[in-house]
């Protein structure tokens, strides 16, 4: 290979289909922010024993499903008549494997809102923290994958890998928090298994955050970071 | 003519060499393939002036034995200029001269020793454009190479013929006109019948310059299978301009670029992941 400086290059042509992607990027970006503010509103909803809004949450899950089924139908189109190659290439995998998961965030958001309804009857079995603080955590995690998509930021997708410990350790301790509540009365049992499914359904949108951060990294940096031990523990791409 | 037997037309036997004498394109084995030693090529610091136009620029590669590299980059790279110093076809262009070295299997391609036309029977060439002999039939288009190199043994021609027009993928097809004029063929069978003549020789690599690019979809898709079949058996380099074709066929790209190698690697690579922002331009459409 060539040490001397590479020769000048022309600037980039805009191609007639570029347009294609760029509604591509743009349908997955929404349906993450779409995602996002799905889980957002379950939570609050939950916490408000706001019931009303439990349901819109409920209703708007349509539109991440819809948002999935286009983006998969542009993904196809792309590759069948573009034949794209290399980052091009990884985008559109990658899109489709994201928009997959951003697909079950909203299937979580909407068992979260499902649960608050159910629970908005009731009274609260204990304030509400540990399961905002998770929620906290998960939306931070999605929100840092994301970003990783809009700015090719790479350090804060391998935050996310790292930080899935941290909404499993949460998930955990409110199990065995929940159990006691169920053991020591009995007549919490059907509000603890409600707020221990919201708790897994939290655990599992940071499990869907750090794929979407490990499709990411691939985006970015053509490496496959899935299943790294390296990963998790150092939060370094060799 | 469409392979570099060109030079063993015009080059007699040399003295005390009767032409009986078995020569390499005769005796070499129905290709029982070798294990895969070193680099078929060795390049380094290649450059090459047509006159004061450098168009090859420093450089350094190998290519390895019984795979198939493919060569990428936009018209006037000097990819083909390249080739053509795989078998000294350039020395044929006047005003053509090259600094730096190439070993082909460990010895010097340009060495005082090596003979052109030699390499030239080892290296064979298949052009963009088919361009088979008028006036001869295709059996005759076919055995041309043997025949000047002095092969009289008819079993041997009939052998040879079937079997380079089967490896060509166009036996089938002209079993039964073997005789019509090589050029009543359709474009796509022309230049199967060209590779088929570059094959009768039995060369050991063969180097391919934009072998498809005037062919339909299903001339194309034979060649692409023939050059996956006979890749366990020859080394084999392509000059392409279809990325698609380079991603399909190729083991290893190089992608060059105003005369300069700018990324060479495993072709998932170059396609996947390239690491350089030029190559990935150039695959994906984006460089003009």
């Amino acid at each position: 290979m060539t040490n001397d400086p590479v020769p000048a290059f022309p600037p980039h042509m805009k191609r007639f289909f570029d347009a294609e992607l760029e509604t591509f990027r743009s349908h997955l970006i929404l349906m993450g922010e779409t995602a996002a503010s799905q889980v957002r509103a379950a939570i609050k909803a939950l916490v408000d024993s706001n019931a009303s809004l439990a349901d819109q949450v409920i209703a708007a899950d349509d539109e991440l499903d819809q948002l999935e089924i286009k983006i998969d139908e542009e993904a196809m189109r792309y590759m069948n008549l573009r034949a794209p190659v290399a980052t091009e290439l990884r985008l559109v995998i990658v899109g489709m494997k994201a928009s997959h998961d951003l697909e079950r965030v909203g299937d979580e958001a909407t068992s979260i809102a499902k649960r608050a309804v159910r629970l908005s009857a009731e009274p609260p079995l204990k304030p509400y923290v540990d399961i905002p603080r998770m929620a906290n955590i998960a939306l931070e995690m999605l929100r840092d994958a994301l970003d990783c998509f809009l700015n090719g930021d790479t350090a804060k997708a391998l935050a996310v890998c790292r930080r899935d410990a941290e909404v499993d350790s949460i998930n955990k301790q409110l199990y065995r928090e929940l159990t006691s509540f169920m053991i020591e009365k009995p007549g919490t049992i059907s509000r603890a298994i409600e707020l221990m499914f919201i708790s897994k359904s939290l655990e599992r949108i940071a499990d869907h955050a750090t794929n979407i951060a490990e499709e990411m990294i691939y985006l970015a940096k053509g490496k496959d970071v899935r299943h790294s031990e390296e990963v998790k523990k150092n939060g370094s791409v060799a | 003519m469409n392979l570099t037997m060109n030079k063993d037309v015009q080059t007699p036997p040399s003295a005390g060499q009767p032409v009986s004498a078995p020569n390499p394109a005769a005796s070499r084995p129905a290709a029982a393939p070798a294990p895969a030693a070193g680099p078929a090529f060795e390049v380094k610091d290649l450059n090459l002036w047509y006159g004061t136009h450098r168009a090859v620029q420093d450089v350094t590669l190998q290519i390895p034995a019984r795979q198939v590299t493919a060569i990428i980059g936009p018209s006037g790279c000097g990819k083909s200029t390249f080739l053509r110093t795989l078998n000294r076809m350039h020395e044929l262009t006047p005003g053509a001269y090259h600094t730096g070295t190439i070993l082909m299997d460990g010895r010097d391609l340009y060495g005082p020793g090596t003979d052109p036309t030699v390499v030239r029977r080892r290296v064979g060439m298949v052009f963009q454009k088919s361009n088979p002999f008028p006036t001869m039939s295709v059996a005759e288009n076919v055995l041309a190479g043997l025949r000047l190199n002095g092969v009289r043994d008819k079993a041997l021609l009939r052998e040879r013929l079937e079997k380079s027009l089967r490896m060509a993928a166009l036996w089938d097809e002209v079993k039964d006109h073997l005789h019509k004029s090589g050029i009543s063929l359709s474009g796509g069978q022309q230049q199967r019948l060209c590779i088929a003549r570059a094959l009768a020789v039995r060369p050991e690599i063969l180097l391919m310059d934009e072998p498809c690019s005037a062919l339909d979809p299903i001339a194309t898709a034979k060649v692409e299978e023939l050059i996956h079949e006979i890749k366990r058996e020859y080394t084999i380099v392509i000059v392409t301009h279809n990325m698609q074709q380079a991603a399909r066929c190729s083991d290893r790209t190089a992608f060059f670029y105003m005369g300069k190698l700018i990324e060479y690697a495993e072709t998932q690579q170059i396609f996947m992941n390239p690491s350089n922002p030029q190559t990935e331009a150039y695959v994906s459409g984006r460089f003009g």
